[in-house]
């Protein structure tokens, strides 16, 4: 059995390599493709309804990747290539929005949202827990503290 | 004729719905048992008149009837019959008669299965119910009728539009839309016991199992809605926190939040009013995102503003019913009782900060997904709010959440003691610390994220584990018997549960490990990548019913062993000068999923020859669709727990020894077969 499955391998190996070559990679650098799909993947298309750069196939997409690639090519950093993309389109096109002004409220947003959360649980728990401790009938005082305020002059 | 017969079912359906939504109200204000006992016959007879009007259009649609404006606009006469039903809710006003029928499904349900409901409940939740389905009755008649004539007749419909001629068009919506509508249960059940001032412990029990069920399908819709975008976009992903996606996954989260949340209102009647504001927000989030997706307001504010009528609309439907009902929130919430009381380490106490976490999340996403419009709006500048956004702020919010599961089933109702846990946690905290450095390597790759993602998997499955093992220590006989007593609900946690894990392992996996390439290949070239070997063997011309279509053959395989022919396509569909659509041919398993698609050809005079080809390995990828079928099948398992079927004199049995087993300080040793919902706490 063992055998059988040799010479399969041995016989499909020898076509392949009879009948086909290993296509060429779309990018003549592979490793500088793989950077380009990195970077085209922060940037959106600017016409298509939602895909990145990296996934869209429409015209200007595929120039913009042929731009990126040419610069990375020349060397140029990603913050350089950002500045080139935010010249031309704006905020628009970028996925990761950057943090300015405008934005504080979308990045600081969930995680003031979550703080808040967990200390408005917290007390709301504590408060509950106080209530529940305390026995059911009650001086007047202990139910309203707000009536025995630390001011020493009582509004009237 | 039948467009008109349609056309009139509406308008008999809307009065019928004005009729629900005002006298059972009234009758159970004031107690008129007349009034109330309408409620049901005239939901009923609703949903006879919505379900004749939906099959008018899906006549109108089978018979090619192309004097329907709507049935012109998106269907074809060579569109298969399937796909002319599905396309019934392929454009705006077929979806909003979709949404109709389904809440008339849901109506209808109701009637069905509430028969132990007290009356004035029940008419209360008719009532609500009608109301909604007067609004949307009436956004259809105003500013989207589906079936507005069109004069001259065209010779032919313009056909639906190709990327939904599918059959995740067939399922996606519907299963969706099923989750949606069914959040409205619970919302109508929340407006009826503010109304009535009844929020207790019984109130939590008749909404859950509905809860449950609309959470269920809101979960496969939104699995299939990721599917469908896998195969058909064509570049292999899975989510993209797009905006419509993002419409379908806030009301998930706070439908989760509220499953939760139920549970603790339901076993210990605490919450009572946090829950009744999670129904609330969870259908106003389902509204939301029916209106995001369908006024048009997501591709750009200014589509929105071409046509005022029907963003007028939604705008003061929205305000109106999240604005009455808060109003109502507001007002009648104070008069709640506080239920039992718990500590700050509690599995009340968890199952709340869970709460916060997921709601939370709920708030990012919605920020994420109105910040670009509102800068829009306020002519603050264009912003686009991505994944590279969501993948940062939502991670840091979901691991704490995940982390939270793992503990709180395993803490004790009331007060949970520090040291115990801690006992109970040492061992699965061991594995999963081990799993988290280990696995990573042995997947190929150790980086903070990996290893972030296998710990978090490995905590809910061997916090899972424990949790069992606990359980089924308090009882006695064999450990089938054992088994067997735990009530499907257990089950349908653990397994909920459980799914979760199976997600985080297969999202994990396929953004560490997915490979791509893109090669250009003439025929008899071969592509290796990730140990197989793809050779494309030529193109072929297909005749499709209503499109014409290039179809590639590639030969896989791996070590010599053939594995799959594959066959992605480039199709034109003749109706339609739409650019192309490229069918992604997919081969899965359950350890990965090979994914060619065609791109261009390399010398567009020569579509025989060479072509540009794109080439995916998604190791895992399948265990987040099965993560979500699993998640659904707990919730399945769910809904079928014994106690929601008991009659009424058991129930009460059963809610006593709720009572009994919250107030001794040991839980019950062994609970007879008889009350299988009385052990309440799972430890001894």
């Amino acid at each position: 059995m063992k055998y059988r499955w040799l010479i399969v391998a041995v016989l499909f190996a020898a076509s392949v390599a009879a009948f086909g070559k290993e296509a060429e990679p779309l990018a003549d650098d592979p490793a500088l493709e793989a950077r380009t799909t990195e970077v085209a993947s922060e940037y959106r298309c600017p016409v298509c309804q939602n895909m990145t750069i990296a996934d869209s196939q429409a015209g200007v997409s595929v120039d913009l990747k042929n731009e990126i690639r040419k610069q990375l090519q020349q060397g140029a950093s990603e913050d350089q290539i950002k500045q080139y993309m935010l010249q031309r389109y704006g905020d628009f096109v970028l996925y990761n929005p950057p943090v300015k002004m405008t934005t504080w409220l979308l990045w600081f947003g969930p995680f003031l949202l979550m703080l808040s959360g967990l200390v408005v649980l917290f007390y709301t728990l504590a408060k509950r827990n106080r209530i529940m401790r305390s026995p059911p009938i009650e001086s007047p005082s202990a139910l309203n503290p707000e009536t025995f305020s630390s001011d020493p002059n009582p509004r009237l | 004729m039948v467009p008109e017969l349609g056309h009139f079912a509406l308008i008999l359906a809307l009065l019928l719905a004005l009729v629900q939504g005002s006298l059972p109200l009234i009758g159970a204000a004031r107690g008129i048992a007349g009034l109330t006992a309408i409620a049901r016959p005239v939901a009923q007879g609703q949903f006879v008149f919505v379900v004749i009007a939906f099959g008018c259009l899906a006549y109108s649609f089978l018979n090619n009837d192309f004097s329907v404006a709507y049935v012109a606009e998106n269907s074809n006469s060579a569109l298969p019959w399937y796909y002319r039903f599905t396309a019934v809710w392929g454009g705006h006003e077929g979806s909003l008669l979709l949404w109709v029928t389904i809440l008339n499904i849901w109506m209808v349900a109701v009637t069905v299965f509430s028969r132990r409901l007290p009356e004035a409940i029940l008419a209360r939740v008719l009532g609500v119910m009608g109301l909604i389905s007067v609004g949307f009755l009436l956004f259809m008649l105003l500013t989207s009728d589906p079936f507005d004539r069109l004069s001259p007749v065209p010779p032919n419909g313009r056909d639906l539009n190709p990327l939904l001629q599918d059959p995740g068009m067939t399922s996606h919506p519907p299963m969706l839309y099923m989750g949606y509508v069914g959040f409205s249960v619970a919302f109508a059940f929340s407006i009826a016991a503010l109304l009535s001032g009844r929020l207790d412990a019984a109130w939590a029990r008749w909404t859950r199992p509905w809860t449950t069920v609309a959470w269920m399908f809101l979960t496969i819709g939104i699995m299939l809605g990721s599917g469908w975008a896998y195969y058909v976009l064509g570049w292999g992903g899975w989510w993209f926190w797009d905006s419509v996606e993002n419409a379908s996954f806030m009301p998930w989260l706070v439908g989760t939040a509220l499953m939760h949340s139920l549970v603790v209102t339901e076993k210990r009647g605490a919450f009572k009013s946090w829950t009744v504001l999670l129904a609330i927000f969870a259908f106003s989030l389902s509204l939301l995102g029916t209106f995001l997706v369908r006024s048009g307001v997501l591709t750009s504010v200014h589509a929105f503003a071409t046509d005022p009528k029907r963003g007028l609309f939604i705008l003061v439907f929205l305000a109106i019913v999240i604005g009455t009902s808060l109003t109502l929130f507001a007002w009648r919430a104070p008069k709640v009782g506080l239920g039992g009381s718990f500590k700050l380490i509690s599995r009340e106490a968890f199952l709340l900060s869970n709460n916060v976490l997921l709601t939370v999340a709920a708030a990012t996403v919605l920020l994420g997904t109105l910040y670009p419009l509102l800068l829009d709006a306020l002519n603050l500048g264009k912003i686009s709010v991505g994944p590279p956004y969501f993948n940062s702020v939502f991670v840091p919010l979901m691991a704490p959440a995940l982390f939270l599961m793992g503990i709180g089933p395993l803490a004790r109702w009331k007060e949970a003691k520090l040291p115990d846990l801690k006992v109970r946690l040492r061992w699965a905290f061991g594995v999963s610390v081990v799993v988290a450095l280990v696995l990573p390597f042995v997947a190929g790759e150790w980086t903070p994220l990996i290893a972030l993602g296998f710990l978090l998997a490995a905590w809910i499955v061997s916090t899972t584990v424990v949790n069992l093992r606990y359980r089924l220590r308090q009882f006695d006989g064999s450990l089938w018997s054992r088994l067997k007593r735990q009530p499907r609900s257990y089950y349908g946690m653990l397994l909920a549960h459980f799914g979760v894990a199976v997600f985080v392992v297969g999202v994990t996996m396929v953004k560490s490990f997915e490979s791509e390439k893109d090669v250009k290949m003439n025929v008899g070239d071969v592509a290796t990548i990730g140990g197989y070997v793809f050779r494309f063997d030529g193109v072929s011309e297909v005749q499709g019913p209503n499109y014409q279509a290039l179809r590639g053959t590639i030969t896989v395989s791996k070590n010599g062993a053939p594995v799959a022919v594959m066959h992605p396509e480039k199709r034109a569909y003749t109706a339609r000068d739409d650019s192309p659509t490229t069918e992604a041919a997919i081969r899965g398993s359950i350890t990965r999923d090979l994914y060619v698609a065609m791109g261009e050809p390399i010398d567009s005079t020569n579509l025989m020859g060479a072509w540009a080809i794109r080439i995916h390995i998604k190791p895992f990828v399948r265990w987040i669709w099965a993560g979500c079928i699993i998640m659904a099948i707990g919730g399945l398992l769910a809904v079928f727990d014994r106690r929601y079927r008991l009659p009424l004199r058991v129930s009460e049995n059963e809610a006593a020894a709720d009572t009994a087993s919250i107030m001794a300080t040991r839980p019950i040793a062994a609970p007879t077969a008889a009350q299988p919902g009385a052990l309440k706490s799972p430890h001894p």
